[in-house]
């Protein structure tokens, strides 16, 4: 019993104080997981935001976003024009889910939405797979200029090793986070964006254009999503593995609230360092692994004491 | 209004569709259905296996007419290593009447082993699948030659102690295996603890889930605090490139670090590139274009367009893996047809068939593919035969030869195995007893 | 002209308040009774029993569970997935424990332990709402996969972690495990199936179904009415784990025949959840008919291009075939966004009126 406290209690801070670089190590990993969470988390703020939607196709956007990326390299395309093609197709796809899916489901209700997006998510399974195969690819990291190697800290009798490309990672989460953050506060767009969040009705009758509207901001979700699979990509591979990972967003959001960009951010860091941390000093005790249902444990924790997130928008319910 | 009417019109459509028979008709020749994931996100592995399965086979038919002057029928079914659709496929094609059945997914041979005796058709889980049934006597219609998880698992350990100066001198030092959290990572487990026990060395065990199989970080955080003498990677898909990669990053000596053969695949190292280079892998089947039976291929198959596999990729390790297989089987059905003396073999044939197996270095030769494989045999209680794989190592750019053919420990292997068996046996009640006969080996 | 209650007198209350009152109802229920009990044992081949009817049997179990939870009370769950391994570990544990005792005992009794279980994981349902309450059962998801993985108990410590089914007798017939014959299994999951679709449909046409769709509709006015929260929600919470364990205690014992534990993973329950929508929240029916439509129809798709000669390469069928569900949904979701239940509903309307347009 004594050693069962020992152990939950005393002995993960022993560990960390006589291995200090691991500990900054962990604490750099899980701030790597948490930026790269917070990308796939940003694009699902992003259409929640301004189309009420829980997208959750945006798992499958980023697979498809970084297979169209490799394809088009792999046809012998130049990596910086193979980047702005893509984006011309995350472009197609925005306009082409606007047209087909949410102008027909104006106003339904959310959860029809969110179904449509299951369907999305299938069509587009099946067509990454019908025109790109199945086999996984080599992301093109260094064509596109993403440095390559790592530096290592030496610290406290260890070694802290921090990939370059972790690095580029979160400083272009950083800034496109501050980008959107901008980008919804100070343009007309944005604000128009806001208003086609708060009701579509209401947004109809000011004279904003909610297809216009809907195009951009699935664009804007395409951009992230295709960020966020350059990114992952060159952590592992390109694969259809990647979805699986997106569900990883859902705490995030939870944490950061649905609606919040610099919420995005913060939460998926608390995340991911929680989980990190959790998983290695006190994994072990309870059979490890657990970095699978940690972070929605601690999410949930999140909900019950504050339930719209550390910066979403008070639920208020009337009668 | 109107879309209702195209809705209700679809609706009477699929009504109607549904009433088309779903049985098939059964055509003259062995048929050999193919169990494939070219979706899904194992499809990176699964395709090149498949492609060389339905080459080699598709050469045969080909180039001789097929097997003992009988075509072989190849038929390809998806399962995208989805446990459902493994056992729809093989509902649909027990109507055929297949000779053999490769499931190609532990998921979908463990609720397939009982079946094989009550439908009479014989299981042959090439090195994967449940290890033990290498038990002939307990699983008479299972096959996984030429190796099992436990086998491999071995050779590890006499390959790291050969390295150590002798398998005494693990004696203290840490073993480290990296593993898919599902029964097809969980194999060497049992093995393994019992090797520490006798050899005196610390296991420690990385479970990888398979949620986080691009997000291992933190298993090789831990690997950095322990700091293992060596690792065993018991990995699939997307999960063996990141482990390579995470692996460099740590800087791990790659030439401690080895995985089994199912993580030797080119897509496996090619990502972490020359940071990889060292990385050792299991094999049972050479790599290249350098023998007789792919040169045939390329010629017969290939060329003439009637494969779906890219030239290029001819030549690579699982398609190698993939002609392996389908040696195997094509011996299988010849050894059954020679066994039975008919022409036509039917399942309980190639069982006997499979049981007899004698793959020795002349009919090695002799099918052109001398030096490909290890040689191997099957026995009525040995349905697997433990025999040898080679260390393949990743120079930076493709796999080459890392070391002799290494002998798995049998003399451990075995008692485990039948040991497994027989809790098997006895956890199943209502088991059969084997009541087939055994032939006598070719 | 032929289905309207024209000329069905009832003579008592009970009559009068029935849930079928149509005579043409009832036939038809038991005309699909017939087909089911009968016609399908008798012509159907192997292929269509073991890899079509007993899946959709299973599958519409489990989508009115979690019918019974998200389409009657509301309560949006994706853990469904997670409760059926629930079931499924509890059956296989008791009956190595309790080998003598009849296996239906035992496949109905987990439902209990499932119960219990999404009694638990129902809890904070009583301080998050809507969509958050999802992300509280996918915690329970992930939580109970990983325990099938990792806690060697509940597979008897055997080494591979996967579950086998033993053998089990009902009145000297094996009912499980690879001797049980296609029909005997097929009968097994029909009965029990129909019996909880009955003790469902009485459920949700009674006092019990009103207050969870008062919870649903506005659960703030039902507490003002007296309907207490917590019981309810948990009520519902309970029952529906219960069907779905039942369903996942079918699901390994009657079609699998084992079991590892990725087969209960989230992307079950999204399976599940898929059926429910396309079918008809809060619909019984519209469970069956979901259940067919995402099970049923990529079956049927699949085999399309052979049985018509075409020569499409199986992966690039699988390829389509997504493409086309994919699709369907969506358009299945613009045309009716209350699912298939209501298509049917508007069918019957049509034809009741038939022939004349209104």
């Amino acid at each position: 019993m004594i050693h069962l406290i020992y152990q939950i209690f005393i002995d993960p801070f022993v560990q960390m104080g006589t291995a200090p670089d691991l500990l900054v190590q962990t604490l750099w990993e899980g701030l790597v997981a948490g930026v790269l969470y917070s990308l796939i988390a940003l694009g699902f703020v992003l259409i929640f935001k301004a189309s009420g939607v829980f997208n959750f196709a945006q798992g499958i956007m980023v697979v498809f976003a970084a297979l169209t990326l490799v394809g088009f390299h792999e046809h012998g395309i130049p990596a910086y024009v193979a980047l702005a093609l893509t984006i011309a197709v995350m472009f197609g796809l925005a306009f082409a889910v606007e047209r087909a899916m949410l102008r027909p489901l104006v106003n339904q209700p959310d959860i029809i939405l969110f179904m449509a997006t299951f369907g999305l998510t299938y069509f587009l399974i099946g067509f990454g797979e019908l025109v790109f195969g199945g086999d996984p690819k080599v992301m093109i990291a260094s064509q596109l200029g993403l440095p390559k190697g790592a530096v290592e800290i030496k610290m406290a009798g260890g070694f802290v090793s921090l990939q370059k490309i972790d690095i580029a990672a979160a400083i272009i989460a950083s800034v496109m986070v501050a980008a959107l953050a901008v980008f919804f506060q100070k343009t007309r767009v944005g604000r128009a964006l806001r208003a086609v969040a708060d009701s579509h009705k209401a947004a109809l009758s000011v004279g904003i254009s909610l297809e216009y509207i809907w195009v951009i901001v699935w664009f804007a979700a395409g951009l992230v999503a295709l960020a966020t699979g350059i990114m992952w990509g060159a952590r592992s591979e390109v694969s259809f593995a990647l979805e699986i990972i997106a569900l990883k967003a859902l705490p995030v959001l939870i944490l950061g609230g649905f609606t919040s960009i610099p919420g995005a951010i913060i939460g998926g860091v608390i995340i991911g360092v929680g989980e990190k941390i959790g998983e290695f000093y006190w994994g072990p005790l309870l059979g490890s692994g657990i970095e699978t249902w940690l972070a929605y444990v601690i999410a949930l924790v999140f909900l019950l004491f504050r339930p719209q997130g550390l910066f979403g928008e008070r639920i208020i319910e009337r009668i | 209004m109107r879309l209702h009417r195209v809705l209700l019109g679809t609706a009477l459509a699929a009504a109607t569709l549904l009433t088309v028979p779903l049985t098939a008709s059964a055509a003259d020749g062995i048929y050999v259905p193919l169990l494939s994931y070219r979706t899904g996100p194992f499809a990176g592995s699964g395709a090149p296996i498949v492609n060389g399965m339905a080459d080699y086979l598709n050469m045969l038919n080909e180039r001789d007419g097929g097997i003992g002057g009988v075509k072989l029928i190849v038929e390809e079914c998806e399962t995208g290593y989805d446990t459902k659709k493994g056992l729809e496929c093989y509902e649909q094609v027990k109507a055929k009447n297949p000779v053999v059945l490769n499931p190609y997914s532990t998921g979908i041979t463990l609720p397939l082993i009982p079946k094989a005796a009550i439908d009479k058709i014989p299981i042959l889980s090439m090195a994967y699948g449940l290890s033990a049934s290498a038990d002939g006597n307990v699983f008479p219609w299972i096959f996984n030659p030429p190796a099992t998880y436990w086998d491999g698992a071995s050779m590890f350990i006499r390959y790291a102690g050969g390295k150590e100066g002798g398998l005494e001198r693990l004696k203290g030092k840490k073993i480290g295996l990296v593993y898919l959290d599902a029964p097809y990572g969980k194999e060497p487990i049992p093995l393994l603890e019992a090797l520490a026990k006798d050899y005196g060395f610390e296991l420690k065990l990385y479970p990888v889930p398979a949620a986080e199989m691009q997000n291992q970080s933190s298993q090789w955080l831990n690997i950095r605090r322990d700091k293992p003498d060596w690792i065993y990677l018991q990995g699939f898909g997307a999960m063996n490139p990141t482990a390579v990669k995470e692996a460099a990053k740590i800087n791990y000596p790659m030439d401690h670090l080895i995985g089994n053969w199912w993580a030797g695949n080119d897509d496996d190292a090619r990502p972490a590139g020359d940071g990889a280079k060292g990385y050792l892998s299991l094999d049972f089947n050479q790599v290249g274009t350098n023998y007789k039976v792919i040169q045939d291929i390329l010629k017969y198959v290939v060329d003439k367009g009637k494969s779906q596999t890219p030239k290029d990729r001819v030549g690579e390790n699982l398609y190698n893996r993939g002609v392996l297989n389908s040696i195997i089987i094509a011996e299988g059905i010849r050894n059954a047809q020679k066994v039975s003396g008919k022409k036509q073999i039917t399942g309980e044939d190639m069982r006997r068939g499979l049981e007899t197996l004698n793959i020795n270095d002349a009919r090695l030769k002799e099918i052109g593919a001398d030096g490909f494989a290890a040689p191997m045999k099957i026995a009525c209680d040995d349905h697997n035969g433990h025999n040898a794989a080679y260390m393949a190592k990743w120079d930076g750019t493709k796999w080459v030869k890392g070391s002799d053919w290494i002998q798995p420990l049998k003399s451990k292997v075995r008692p485990l195995i039948e040991a497994a068996a027989k809790d098997y046996a006895g956890a199943n009640a209502g088991w059969p007893k084997r009541s087939e006969a055994c032939d006598k080996s070719s | 002209m032929f289905y309207r209650e024209v000329g069905q007198y009832k003579t008592n209350y009970s009559a009068d308040m029935s849930v079928m009152p149509l005579l043409q109802d009832r036939v038809g229920i038991g005309i699909i009774l017939f087909i089911a009990v009968v016609i399908i044992p008798y012509f159907g081949n192997a292929f269509l029993i073991q890899a079509i009817m007993i899946p959709f049997l299973v599958f519409s179990l489990a989508a009115i569970g979690l019918n019974l939870l998200t389409g009657y009370t509301g309560l949006l769950s994706l853990g469904t997935g997670a409760f059926m391994g629930v079931g499924a570990y509890a059956c296989y544990k008791l009956t190595t424990y309790f080998p003598g005792v009849n296996i239906l005992i035992w496949i109905v009794a987990s439902g209990f332990f499932s119960a219990a279980v999404g009694v638990v994981f129902g809890l904070p349902s009583l301080r998050i709402k809507g969509f958050y309450l999802a992300v509280a059962t996918l915690a329970a998801q992930f939580f109970l996969s990983w325990c099938f993985i990792r806690q060697p108990w509940f597979y008897n410590y055997n080494a591979s972690g996967a579950i086998e089914v033993p053998t089990r007798t009902l009145f000297g017939i094996p009912v499980t495990g690879a001797t049980a014959a296609d029909a005997t299994r097929y009968y097994v999951v029909l009965g029990i199936v129909v019996a909880m679709t009955w003790l469902a449909s009485n459920l949700v046409h009674g006092r019990i179904g009103r207050m969870w769709m008062a919870v649903r509709d506005m659960d703030l006015a039902a507490e003002l009415i007296g309907i207490r929260l917590l019981r309810t929600k948990l009520l519902a919470f309970a029952v529906s784990s219960f069907y779905c364990g039942v369903a996942g205690a079918l699901l390994v014992f009657q079609w699998y025949g084992s079991a590892e534990p990725a087969v209960f993973d989230v992307n079950l329950s999204f399976f599940i959840l898929f059926m429910v929508i396309i079918g008809g929240l809060g619909s019984l029916t519209g469970s069956y008919l979901g259940a067919a439509l995402i099970f049923i129809l990529p079956i049927v798709l699949r085999y399309i291009p052979p049985h018509l000669g075409i020569p499409i390469r199986p992966a690039t069928v699988d390829h389509i075939q997504y493409m086309i569900i994919g699709a369907l949904i969506v358009l299945f979701l613009i045309v009716e966004p209350n699912g298939l239940a209501r298509l049917w509903q508007i069918g019957k309307q049509k034809l009741r009126v038939w022939p004349f347009p209104y």
